[in-house]
């Protein structure tokens, strides 16, 4: 059981809550999630990244957007509230390499795009505190979908906004300023890649041709999070990978993004009919 | 009685759900004896002097003994003979391959050269445990007084059960750690509803919590907290870990990554753990198939298939690469599987899977077998016919052919020693290569049976039991 610490909505359909959750506070790392589960007896358990946490203070922050079920009820629970389970923390951690060398600042690009920058947060935070410089680069489609961009400005060396329709920073996808960052003389060391995925499959590309070592960080489809279903698995270098174990992060260059992408989608017309039948979205 | 009529008794065959209606339900398929043929089917005992059937079970459970009582009606008294040695007689009657065990070397089937006509040991053993469940005659166990030493139990399945139960009879605190929101492993997530009713394991669980053990559900070891640190950090005396086979092999072949191919365990586990059946109430979407073809032999493959003709498939095919002889489900479940309507494609195999545009799976490429020279496992070994690719159309694969051992304890415990495999190895008493860390079930053994997982948790918490009374 966790507890409902603070409640925020960002944007029409994000939320950011702080959970109390000591024991997973205790050992996240940057790049790390849980599975969630909202409803006690016949709720669904789904994967959700670890925004912000504190070991002292026992809690963890999930930001997440309404798009199902499972996240539509737990966008209606409340402050003092508590969830049944949140599990974790699972995955790998995010590799922290210090690139640093020869007096030069070893340089790492985090792009986040739409709720990714949240987890995006504590992964700029952890290369910045291992010696490299780490720019930021934030996209969403419109300027109310910005989010945390005030705590991304105190913990990046430098923050890159874009919209897709020019209402905040410049009116560009993510790619473009990535790729510009790409032909600089200096590249970047790495770049690490989370949010939507049909984002970080051009993220992807637009860094490929220059070489450039680049992460990205899987949500797929999961029960467990723990090995046992399979039901993450992606194809990455012509193999099979289970994002939970495996991952949730791989070169992006190796993901099969097409696959990953449509097996996102398998459940949509289940979840689609569930939906009209629960009433939620009946409009 | 004389052996002579001993053998004319007629063995007694098992109630069961009517095939047309129980391919349509959850309930339990086969439905148990009555109190009347228990004592009957008991009585065919021989008590034979060199009691084989003891020799073909993997924890050499007293079955003459317990028959005998249970023949003079004396329910109560045979589960107390059972429960000497195992420690979850509803379970084990269930889903032990009996046929393979203890039942294969019975003396009467021998006389009657038909080993199906064999004493139907689980049979029996199961109405034990459920008349003594249902009517509350249970005989209380003991617990010694408190050591004031504390035993971490990972994973909650049958190795853990047992181990859990051993450690705090012996007057230790034992805390079990899972990492589903509820407790029983591959009792609750796999084995379907219609083959083990989970108010049986929920009844083995709350025997678990009588005995004082506490359980931490949500809870993955390895990462909410690693191994070592329950010894070096919260202050426990030993881990036994027991987090079983729990990471789905699949065939590495074309098309497997396609939607609507699963793995055996996600897709059980969707139906029963995450009560996928239950649409009305369940928020975990489920995949229906209308033509689902099931990959594998086992008890799992058996389990899936049933479980998609309940789901609304209208047709099922279950697809495996060797003979009947060969596979290794139980009998009754093969049974079971060919009546409510299964098709059986035997000595086929698949090549690869085939998808749409959208990566939609819409048909299966398989490839004809024939048994060829006995292969490591003592089986003929399946080899492909060439040229013989023929097409199933499906819109629905789940592939069953087996379990790999979960890296998640292994990788996040330093100095733990795990074979090739990734079992975890021990010294055959459950001790690993980490002192205070001990190991037993599928996680150790690869995936195996019930029976055999709850032998390797009884034999750890001796070790474990003895090794804390030294400290």
């Amino acid at each position: 059981m966790n507890k409902i610490l603070e409640k925020r909505q960002l944007s029409a359909n994000v939320w950011r809550m702080k959970l109390e959750a000591p024991l997973i506070a205790r050992e996240r790392k940057a790049g790390q999630f849980v599975i969630v589960q909202v409803v006690e007896e016949f709720g669904e358990r789904i994967p959700l990244t670890i925004g912000n946490a504190s070991a002292e203070e026992g809690w963890i922050e999930i930001i997440f957007q309404t798009v199902g079920e499972t996240t539509m009820k737990l966008s209606r629970r409340e402050v003092g509230e508590y969830l049944p389970a949140v599990t974790g923390p699972l995955g790998r951690p995010t590799e922290i390499t210090n690139y640093s060398k020869d007096g030069r600042k070893g340089w790492v690009v985090v792009v986040g795009g739409g709720i990714g920058v949240a987890p995006s947060h504590p992964i700029v935070q952890a290369f910045r505190a291992a010696g490299n410089r780490v720019t930021m680069i934030m996209g969403a489609r419109t300027k109310e979908l910005i989010i945390m961009e005030e705590e991304m400005r105190k913990a990046a060396d430098e923050v890159v906004i874009v919209t897709d329709d020019g209402s905040y920073g410049r009116k560009c996808l993510v790619t473009e300023p990535l790729k510009e960052f790409c032909e600089l003389p200096e590249k970047p060391d790495e770049v690490v890649i989370i949010g939507p995925p049909v984002m970080m499959k051009f993220a992807a590309l637009a860094t490929k041709p220059y070489g450039v070592k680049t992460i990205a960080s899987l949500n797929s489809i999961m029960i467990d999070g723990t090995g046992m279903c399979g039901g993450c698995r992606v194809t990455v270098g012509g193999q099979t990978k289970f994002v939970c174990v495996d991952g949730p992060e791989f070169d992006a260059h190796q993901v099969d993004f097409d696959n990953f992408i449509k097996r996102l989608g398998s459940f949509k017309k289940e979840e689609a009919d569930h939906k009209c039948r629960s009433g939620l979205f009946a409009n | 009685m004389t052996p002579q009529e001993r053998m004319k008794i007629p063995p007694q065959e098992m109630p069961q759900q009517d095939p047309h209606v129980r391919a349509h339900n959850m309930d339990e398929v086969a439905l148990g004896y009555t109190a009347e043929m228990a004592k009957t089917e008991a009585s065919r005992c021989m008590n034979c002097p060199t009691k084989p059937c003891m020799n073909g079970c993997p924890v050499a459970v007293n079955i003459p003994g317990f028959l005998a009582k249970a023949a003079e009606g004396d329910f109560a008294g045979a589960l107390a003979i059972i429960r000497e040695t195992s420690l979850l007689p509803a379970v084990c009657g269930r889903v032990c391959p009996q046929e393979k065990q203890c039942q294969k070397f019975c003396t009467m089937g021998k006389l009657l050269k038909d080993q199906s006509k064999a004493v139907a040991i689980g049979r029996v053993e199961r109405f034990c445990a459920d008349f003594v469940r249902v009517s509350g005659e249970q005989a209380k166990t003991g617990v010694l007084p408190p050591t004031g030493k504390r035993v971490a139990v990972v994973g909650s399945g049958p190795a853990s059960i047992t181990c859990a139960a051993d450690c705090a009879r012996a007057g230790h605190e034992v805390t079990m750690f899972e990492a589903f929101h509820k407790p029983g492993g591959v009792l609750v997530y796999g084995i379907p509803e219609f083959r083990l009713p989970k108010a049986i394991v929920s009844e083995e669980i709350d025997g678990l919590k009588r005995l004082g053990v506490k359980i931490e559900t949500n809870f993955v070891a390895g990462r909410t907290r690693k191994v070592r640190d329950f010894i070096d950090k919260d202050g426990f005396d030993a881990v036994f870990v027991g987090t079983g086979a729990g990471l789905p092999k699949f065939m590495g072949i074309e098309g497997e990554n396609l939607i609507g191919v699963f793995s055996a365990n996600e897709y059980l586990t969707r139906a029963n753990l995450m009560k996928a059946y239950d649409e009305s109430h369940a928020d975990t979407p489920f995949w229906h198939g209308k033509r689902v073809v099931v990959l594998g032999g086992g008890n799992v493959a058996m389990d899936a298939s049933r479980m998609a003709l309940r789901l609304g498939a209208d047709a099922v095919y279950l697809v495996y690469r060797r003979g009947a002889g060969e596979m290794p489900a139980r009998a009754e479940e093969v049974e079971h599987a060919k009546e409510e309507g299964v098709e059986f494609h035997l000595l086929q195999n698949a090549k690869r899977i085939l998808g749409d545009e959208n990566a939609r799976v819409t048909g299966i490429e398989c490839l004809k077998y024939e048994l060829g020279e006995p292969d490591a496992s003592g089986r003929r070994s399946p080899v492909a016919i060439e040229g013989s690719e023929f097409t199933i159309p499906c819109d629905t694969v789940i592939v069953a052919v087996g379990n790999g051992s979960n890296p998640l304890i292994a990788s996040t415990t330093a100095g733990l020693d795990v074979d090739k495999r990734g079992h975890i190895v021990t010294d055959g008493s459950g001790r690993t290569s980490v002192k205070g860390v001990y190991a037993g079930g599928d996680i150790v053994l690869g995936a195996a049976t019930v029976i055999l997982a709850m032998g390797e948790g009884r034999r750890a918490a001796a070790s474990i039991n003895a090794d804390l009374a030294e400290k």
